[in-house]
């Protein structure tokens, strides 16, 4: 049987362009003997040109560890990484058109904010005359012209990340790359920054590597997300297929609330299957690239796109739980073959779809709504 | 009855009272150990030498005078007491000497122990002070063994052919200078290594991201950031090394005085107590107007953080 790959799952297709940064088949062990770690598991991926590109994973799935490798403070046991069609491995980091936004934001103490901007034009061996114009431009950029005399400790933390972009993106760098940037800073003063950063980003032209372990963060500023796990990379795609058609168990259940079912696959074709639920409906999945049948298969629903009726449906159970939420309502309902099942509703004034604990729903199942895991 | 701010008054009074009373301690021997023995130096330097050492008590300047100028012992007449000039210059010029040598052996071994994972610091510390636990005396022999004429150094490069002649570097400045760098070293490493290992090396890695080379690394960011380091080890060399005593009576012969010898000499067999005290507070003077000249320069607006 052939499976065509052609869902759009893994391979978006590419925004013309050239790729900023190629990771290829990159390795990285830490220790030696017993004590060996693998941060980094064969990775491969592209990065394209004035991208915003995300890498999203759980804290120690390697994610400091490749930009790390990129910016060139260490080095790949294997693998090669390419900027702009050249490999870098003969590179010191400061040789590197790569500059970082370090997640501690590591600002000079013993510097000024406009002297901690202009370090790196200034290392470049730019006139003075430059230097200071370009200073005034980055503090203008990211609206810090009346503390351009202060010293980084005598600035908040907001103001700390933002002296710490302007000192990234003052030389140009070919790509940035920022480590956790926003992770220190509280609720509000980053839901500004995230806006700051995606609109310094399109204001520059320059390719952004972020990382992040919230995704929220980077469904809402990615063009495209690298989710990782354990040193390894699952599934890049954009936002909206990472959270529509995940790949994998980990990356749906990492992102966003999901819905795991099991059952059992009866046909496939252009990509798509028709599979049997425990409960015996009969529903419509989207396959993954590269997925191997074995007649058994996990499907998964995110909560909003099912939806909970009074009668018929595809599924059907009894009401857990009512949980309001403004917005929305989640409803979790125990299914028939005991597993559970949450369905998020949108909230409207007058609308009369209520539940209530211990009424039995049916489930109807959107037809674009499931999605087959690879594993 | 007593109001609150009596109440509160009373608790002050009796704070300021337990405070002078705790620091009593610390205050009686600052004053005895510190100020005490200054004082009668002060007062020995501004009286008549004895016959045969010790002081006559009746006031005399003459201790000061001949701190730089020598009398005639025929015609009275007085001039430059060369000298005496030479050796301060000469401990002026080697303390400053090796306080620079033990600055550039100590900076990169301070580096290199605060940037050890941190298990193998401590092992590298510990070696760093062994030599402390071995007399001065023993560890300054230990160099003359080294380089005086029959020494390891000359023996191995007359046997190599290199030399004929074995290189005269017992009892000269040199010796002294490599005495006192062997010696005040791990003064220096200390201190640089306790501001070393606070320093976040992610400023340097910082550094190297913003297209600084290493050497610009070290200049701009690793140096203003560990001067705090650099001014106590440069003192704590300085100080000892411009009253150095044991080194170079040892490795300078007696032909090659430092400020300790003369000072001795004078309290010794020169038998004139008021010169050796007043040499005694020129060295002090000396050593305090150098300190503060190096820590105005040094401290410049750059060094002003955390
Ligand atoms: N210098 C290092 N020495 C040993 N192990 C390391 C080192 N740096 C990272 N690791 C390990 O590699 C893994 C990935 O780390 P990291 O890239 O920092 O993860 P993330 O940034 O995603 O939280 C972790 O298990 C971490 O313990
Ligand atoms: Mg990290």
């Amino acid at each position: 049987m052939k499976v065509d790959g052609n869902n759009g799952a893994i391979c978006v297709p590419a925004t013309p362009g050239k790729n900023a940064i190629e990771v290829r088949g990159v390795r990285k062990v830490f220790g030696t003997g017993e004590a060996q770690v693998a941060a980094l598991d064969t990775v491969s991926v592209s990065i394209r040109e004035n991208e915003f590109f995300t890498l999203l994973g759980p804290s120690g799935c390697g994610k400091t560890t490749l930009l790390r490798l990129i910016a060139g403070f260490d080095f790949p046991s294997d693998g090669e990484i390419m900027l702009y069609g050249e490999d870098i491995a003969p590179l010191p980091p400061f040789k590197r058109p790569v500059n970082t936004v370090f997640q501690s934001y590591a600002l000079f103490p013993h510097m000024t904010v406009a002297q901690n901007i202009g370090f790196g034009l200034e290392m470049l061996g730019k006139p003075r005359a430059e230097i200071d114009a370009r200073v005034a431009e980055m503090l203008k950029l990211v609206r810090m012209e009346k503390l351009a005399k202060r010293r980084t400790s005598q600035i908040s933390g907001g103001q700390q990340q933002r002296v710490a972009l302007a000192r990234a993106l003052a030389p140009q760098p070919k790509v940035l790359l920022l480590d956790e940037p926003l992770s220190a800073l509280d609720y509000k003063l980053r839901k500004e920054m995230q806006i700051e950063l995606k609109r310094l980003q399109h204001e520059t032209g320059i390719t952004f590597i972020f990382v992040t372990h919230d995704q929220e963060e980077a469904l809402t500023m990615s063009d495209r997300i690298a989710v990782m796990s354990s040193g390894k990379i699952l599934q890049v795609g954009s936002p909206r297929d990472i959270y529509d058609r995940p790949a994998e168990r980990f990356v749906a259940d990492f992102i966003g609330e999901t819905n795991f079912l099991d059952a059992r696959i009866d046909s496939i074709e252009e990509g798509r299957a028709k599979v049997t639920l425990k409960s015996g409906a009969t529903i419509s999945a989207t396959l993954p690239d590269g997925f191997k049948p074995d007649g058994e298969a996990t499907v998964v629903i995110r909560p909003e796109h099912a939806k909970a009726v009074k009668d018929g449906g595809d599924i059907s159970g009894v009401v857990e739980n009512v949980v309001y939420f403004g917005t929305d309502t989640h409803v979790h309902i125990r299914l028939d073959d005991g597993e559970t099942f949450t369905v998020r509703q949108q909230n409207a004034r007058g609308a009369g779809t209520s539940f209530e604990r211990g009424q039995r729903v049916g489930i109807v199942i959107g037809d674009d709504a499931a999605q087959i895991l690879k594993d | 009855m007593a109001t609150a701010a009596e109440i509160e008054k009373q608790a002050e009074a009796r704070e300021v009272r337990n405070r002078w009373f705790l620091s009593a301690p610390a205050l009686i021997i600052i004053l005895l150990a510190a100020s005490g023995p200054l004082l009668i130096v002060l007062l020995y330097s501004f009286l008549t030498p004895g016959p045969y050492g010790d002081v006559v008590w009746k006031f005399s300047t003459e201790g000061w005078v001949s701190v730089f100028l020598e009398r005639d012992i025929f015609d009275d007449t007085l001039s430059f007491a060369g000298a005496h000039l030479t050796i301060f210059w000469r401990s002026l010029k080697l303390a400053i000497m090796a306080t620079v040598a033990t600055l550039i052996f100590g900076f990169p071994t301070a580096y290199f122990i605060a940037t050890r994972p941190e298990r193998t610091r401590d092992i590298w510390l510990f070696l760093i002070t062994i030599p402390f636990w071995t007399n001065l005396l023993i560890r300054t022999f230990a160099v003359l063994q080294v380089i005086r004429n029959e020494g390891i150094i000359n023996t191995a490069l007359i046997n190599l052919g290199i030399i004929d002649q074995p290189i005269q570097m017992l009892y000269t400045d040199f010796a002294i200078m490599v005495g006192m760098v062997y010696v005040y070293l791990p003064l220096m490493v200390l201190p640089l290594y306790a501001s070393m290992e606070k320093l976040d090396f992610r400023l340097v890695e910082a550094g190297y991201d913003l297209y600084a080379t290493r050497w610009q690394v070290l200049k701009r960011i690793i140096f203003p950031m560990v001067r705090p380091g650099v001014i106590a080890g440069s003192i704590l060399v300085f100080i000892p090394a411009i009253g150095a005593y044991v080194t170079p009576s040892v490795l300078g012969g007696g032909k090659n005085m430092m400020f300790a010898n003369l000072i001795e000499l004078q309290f010794g067999q020169g038998r004139n107590w008021p010169l050796g005290a007043a040499l005694s507070i020129t060295v002090m003077a000396i050593v305090m107007v150098a300190l503060l000249v190096y820590v105005r320069n040094t401290s410049g607006s750059e060094a002003r953080h955390g």
